[in-house]
C-alpha cells in the first residue's frame, strides 16, 4: 500500500500551521519524519490518522482519494498511530486495552476466551508473547507497553503504522528490540512513519527521510544518499556549526562531594565530587538508579545514610526547599508534572523558585518580576509571544527552557540535570547546551543524566555509570566511547 | 481578539449573568432597584460571601472545605459563652474567630501530613464540630448578649447608610483580592493547585500552604458566623449546616475551577451576589418556596453549564 498526502494545508484560528505540504510513504519502508518542534509534524501526522480534517489537499490510498472523518475511519483503511504518551489504561490488563472499544462479545457479555487467545497471538508477533494478557498495563515498563501498542495496531489490519517519538523513553537494549520489530514489520510489507529528534536513529533504521520545517515541506532525501548535516542544515535552515558547542571552562575547586549515598532501597554507596565548572554525567539503564541519586540529592526522597558537602560544608537536606536554601537546582525529568505548573504563565513559572527575590514583606514587587522575567526570557532565546502565555501552549523546546530559567534567576551553586534535552529539537539542545556551559563557566557544578550516549560523551568532563542502583565506574569522558559505557552499564546483567 | 483577551471575556461570564439577572428582576419587582433592597441584599449576601472567599482559597488549591458550616457553629458559641460568662464582646469574638482559625488548620494538617482527601478529612470534622457546638451548648440556642459592640457587627451601619457586613464583606473582598494577586503566599497557592509535585519541586512549601488556607476558610467561617450571631442575637449549635454547600456553588459559579490552580475572588463575589439576587428576586415576586429551589437549581446548572460551552 502507499499513502500518498498532497499539498495538505491546515490553520488553527489564524495561525497555519501547515502549507501545502507533500508526503508520501510506501509499504515495505520506514520514513522519517524530522522537523524542528512547532515544524507540524505532529499535526500531519494527525491529519494522516484522521484525528484532525484537512483545510487544503488530500490523501490518496494507492492513488485513489480518500477522506478520513475519524481515527476510526483511518484504521478501517490501514492506518494506525502509536503516540508518544501511550494510549493505555493503566488499570486495565493488557488484553483489555488491546481490545479497548471493540471488545469480542456475544450480547454484550465479553468473550474471555476468546479475547485472551487473539492478544497472546498478536503480542507473539512483535515478539512479546512472554508478556501474561491478564496484566495490569501499568505493571509493564514503557518498552513493553509499546510492544502492545505495536500488537493493537497490528491486530486493526495496519499496513501503514506512524509512530511519534517512540524510543524517548526506552533503554538501548529495549531500543534494539523495537527496531528488530520494525525490521520484521518493514520485510512484511508494512510502511513506517518514524517522527524522532534522534538522527543517529534515523541513520540506522530509516529508508527515506522527508523534512518539515515552519509548516512547509522541503524536501525528501534517500537515507542512504544524505548525512547529517544536510539533514539538520534542511530542519533548521541554516548551518549548525556545532551540534555540541565546546566548554573551555578552568576547572575550580570541589562543589559537592558526595559520600556513600544510599537511599531507602533504590542506590547504595554512591560517592563522587564534582568541581565547579565541571559537568559530570550519569549514564547507566532506566531504573539503574540515575535519577534515584538526583532526587536523594535535592530532598525528594529520603537519604538514609551517606553525606553530602558543599564547598566542604556538609548539608542537612529534608525537602526541596532546604536544597534550593542551599544553593541547588534540580531541572527534573518530566516537566510537565514536575517541571512546570502547566496552568499559570510563564512569567509565573519563571520566578516560582525565587519569588522572595522579587517581593518584600510576602509582597510581590510586579515591576521586578517583569523585568526579571523578560531578561532571563531573552537570555535563554525562550521564544513566546509574551510571559502571560499559558507555559501549556509553548513547544517542548521553550518549555524545557522555561524549567532552566526558573534555576537562573540566582545561579545555582550545584545544578542537577535530569534528561536536560528530552524532546527538544536539534536547535532547541544546541541552545540548552550553551545554557549549560554557560552555568558552567559561571562556577556551577553540573550533574546530568542522560538516555543519550552521544550527548553524555560530548557534554560530560567525566561519566558516572550506574548499575542496578550501584555506581560501577567513573569515567573521563575525553577517553571514553559509546560502547565501554554501555559494557559497564549491563556487565554481569542478566540477558532478559 | 488575543487569547488572553478572549480568556478575560469569559471570566467576565458570572458578571454578565448578574447583570441581566438584575435588570431583568428590576422591571419585575419595582422594589429590587431600591438603595434599601440593594443593601439588603448585600447584607444577606454578605455571610455566605466572606466564607465563599475562604472556600475560593481551598478549591484553588485542589481541595474542598465541607466544615465551615460547623465551624461557624463551635465559634457561634465559643463567643456566646465567653459573652455570657462575663468577657468582653471584643474579646469574645477575636477569641472565636482565633478559634476558627485552629479548627481550620487541623484540618490543614489532617491534610497535608496526614495525607487524607481534603473531601473526607473537612467531612470528618464537619461530623466532628457539629457535635462540640452541640456538646458545649447544651443542645440549646445561647441568646440575648447586652453588647452594643457586637450588636454592630450584623445589625450596624456605616454612615448610616450601609450595613456594615456589607462593608466588612467589601474590605475582606480586598483583602483577598491582594492576598491572591500580589502575595508570594498567593502565587504559591495557585502553584500547589495547579501542581502540587512541580510547586513542591521548586521550593513551594506545599505543606505550610495548605495548613494556612484552612486555617483562613476557618477563620472566615467564624468571622461569618459571629455576623450571624449578631443578627439572631443568638448563637445557635446548628447554625450553619449546609453553608458549605451555598459556598462551593458561589465559587463555582464565579468560575473557580474544582480541579484546582484556576481561579480568581472577584468571581466568587459575583457568584454569591448572585445566588442573594436570586433569592431575593424570587421572595419579591412572591414565588413559593418550593419553586424557589427548582429555580435556583436551574439557574446553576445554567450557569454552568454555559461556562463549558464557552470553554469548549
Amino acid at each position: 500500500m502507499k499513502v500518498t498526502m498532497k499539498g495538505i494545508s491546515k490553520s488553527f484560528g489564524p495561525v497555519q500551521v501547515l502549507d501545502g505540504v507533500d508526503f508520501a510513504v510506501a509499504g515495505g519502508e520506514i520514513h522519517a519524519l524530522v522537523g524542528e518542534n512547532g515544524a507540524g509534524k505532529s499535526t500531519l501526522m494527525k491529519i494522516l490518522s484522521g484525528a484532525y480534517s484537512t483545510d487544503g489537499g488530500g490523501i490518496l490510498l494507492d492513488g485513489e482519494a480518500v477522506t478520513f472523518r475519524s481515527t476510526r475511519d483511518a484504521e478501517a483503511l490501514g492506518i494506525a498511530i502509536i503516540h508518544q504518551e501511550l494510549n493505555m489504561i493503566p488499570q486495565l490488563s493488557v488484553m483489555d486495552n488491546l481490545f479497548l472499544g471493540r471488545e469480542p462479545n456475544r450480547l454484550g457479555v465479553i468473550e474471555r476466551g476468546r479475547m485472551r487467545g487473539e492478544s497472546a497471538g498478536w503480542l507473539s508477533k512483535v515478539g512479546a508473547g512472554h508478556i501474561d494478557v491478564n496484566w495490569a498495563a501499568e505493571t509493564l515498563s514503557i518498552g513493553l507497553q509499546q510492544l502492545v501498542e505495536i500488537a493493537k495496531a497490528l491486530s486493526l489490519n495496519a499496513r501503514v503504522l506512524i509512530m511519534d517519538e517512540p524510543t524517548a523513553s526506552l533503554t538501548d537494549r529495549e531500543i534494539g528490540t523495537l527496531f528488530a520489530i520494525m525490521t520484521d514489520l518493514k520485510s512484511r510489507g508494512v510502511g513506517i512513519v518514524y517522527v524522532s529528534h534522534r538522527m543517529e536513529e534515523i541513520f540506522k533504521i530509516c529508508d527515506k527521510v522527508s523534512v518539515l520545517r515552519d509548516g512547509h515541506f522541503v524536501g525528501e532525501r534517500v537515507v542512504a544518499q544524505t548525512g547529517f548535516d544536510e539533514i539538520v542544515k534542511m530542519m533548521v535552515g541554516r548551518e549548525l556549526k556545532e551540534r555540541f558547542p565546546k566548554r573551555e571552562v578552568a576547572i575550580g575547586p570541589v562543589r559537592l562531594k558526595v559520600d556513600d549515598l544510599t537511599d531507602d532501597g533504590h542506590i547504595t554507596g554512591i560517592h563522587f565530587e564534582v568541581r565547579a565548572g565541571e559537568v559530570m554525567g550519569v549514564a547507566g539503564l532506566i531504573g539503574a538508579g540515575r535519577s534515584r541519586i538526583l532526587n536523594t540529592l535535592f530532598g525528594v526522597n529520603r537519604r538514609v545514610s551517606g553525606e553530602v558537602l558543599l564547598d566542604g560544608k556538609p548539608l542537612a537536606i529534608e525537602s526541596p526547599a532546604d536544597a534550593i536554601a542551599a544553593g541547588l537546582g534540580f531541572v527534573t525529568e518530566d516537566r510537565k508534572s514536575q517541571g512546570l505548573v502547566l496552568g499559570l504563565s510563564l512569567r509565573e513559572n519563571i520566578t516560582l523558585v525565587h519569588l522572595k527575590k522579587y517581593s518584600r514583606a510576602g509582597i510581590i514587587d510586579r515591576e521586578s518580576e517583569h523585568i526579571a522575567v523578560k531578561d532571563l526570557m531573552d537570555e535563554l532565546q525562550i521564544r513566546a509571544r509574551d510571559a502571560e502565555l499559558e507555559v501549556k501552549a509553548l513547544s517542548g523546546g521553550n518549555q524545557q527552557k522555561v524549567v532552566f530559567a526558573k534555576w537562573l534567576a540566582e545561579p545555582p551553586k550545584v545544578l542537577l540535570l535530569d534528561e536536560p534535552t528530552r524532546g527538544v529539537d536539534v536547535g532547541g539542545k544546541a541552545e540548552i547546551y550553551h545554557t549549560i556551559n554557560r552555568l558552567a563557566a559561571a562556577g556551577s557544578a553540573i550533574v546530568m543524566v542522560s538516555s543519550e550516549l552521544p550527548e553524555v560523551l560530548a557534554m560530560s568532563d567525566r561519566i558516572l555509570v550506574m548499575r542496578e542502583g550501584r555506581q560501577v565506574a567513573i569515567v573521563d569522558a575525553k577517553a571514553a566511547n559509546q560502547e565501554q559505557i554501555m559494557t559497564a552499564a549491563t556487565e554481569g546483567l542478566r540477558a532478559s | 481578539m488575543t487569547a488572553q483577551q478572549k480568556a478575560t471575556l469569559q471570566k467576565l461570564g458570572p458578571l454578565l449573568a448578574l447583570v441581566a439577572v438584575c435588570v431583568g428582576l428590576a422591571f419585575m419587582s419595582p422594589v429590587f432597584l431600591t438603595v434599601s433592597n440593594s443593601f439588603d441584599v448585600m447584607r444577606q449576601v454578605s455571610i455566605n460571601a466572606m466564607i465563599s472567599f475562604g472556600m475560593t482559597l481551598s478549591i484553588l488549591l485542589g481541595g474542598i472545605d465541607l466544615s465551615v458550616g460547623s465551624i461557624l457553629a463551635v465559634s457561634s458559641v465559643l463567643a456566646a459563652m465567653m459573652m455570657k460568662g462575663g468577657y468582653g464582646a471584643g474579646l469574645a469574638t477575636g477569641m472565636a474567630i482565633l478559634a476558627g482559625a485552629g479548627m481550620g488548620s487541623l484540618n490543614g494538617v489532617v491534610i497535608a501530613k496526614g495525607r487524607v482527601a481534603p473531601f473526607i478529612a473537612t467531612l470528618g470534622m464537619m461530623t466532628l464540630l457539629r457535635g462540640v457546638a452541640l456538646v458545649l451548648s447544651n443542645g440549646s440556642p445561647i441568646s440575648g448578649f447586652s453588647s452594643d459592640f457586637f450588636s454592630l457587627l450584623g445589625g450596624g451601619y456605616v454612615a448610616r447608610l450601609v450595613p456594615f457586613p456589607v462593608v466588612l464583606m467589601l474590605a475582606m473582598f480586598a483583602i483577598f483580592w491582594f492576598l491572591l494577586t500580589r502575595t508570594v503566599f498567593g502565587r504559591h497557592v495557585y502553584a500547589t493547585g495547579g501542581s502540587a509535585e512541580a510547586a513542591k519541586l521548586s521550593g513551594v512549601k506545599t505543606d505550610r500552604v495548605q495548613i494556612l488556607v484552612y486555617a483562613i476558610s476557618g477563620a472566615m467561617a467564624a468571622l461569618a458566623g459571629m455576623i450571624l450571631t449578631s443578627r439572631l442575637d443568638s448563637a445557635q449549635p446548628t447554625a450553619g449546616a449546609g453553608y458549605e454547600l451555598d459556598a462551593i456553588t458561589a465559587v463555582v459559579l464565579g468560575g473557580t475551577s474544582l480541579a484546582g490552580g484556576r481561579g480568581w475572588i472577584f468571581g466568587t463575589l459575583v457568584g454569591a451576589l448572585l445566588i442573594g439576587v436570586l433569592n431575593n428576586g424570587l421572595n419579591l415576586m412572591g414565588v413559593s418556596a418550593f419553586y424557589q429551589q427548582v429555580a435556583k437549581g436551574s439557574v446553576i446548572l445554567l450557569a454552568v453549564l454555559l461556562d463549558r460551552g464557552r470553554k469548549s
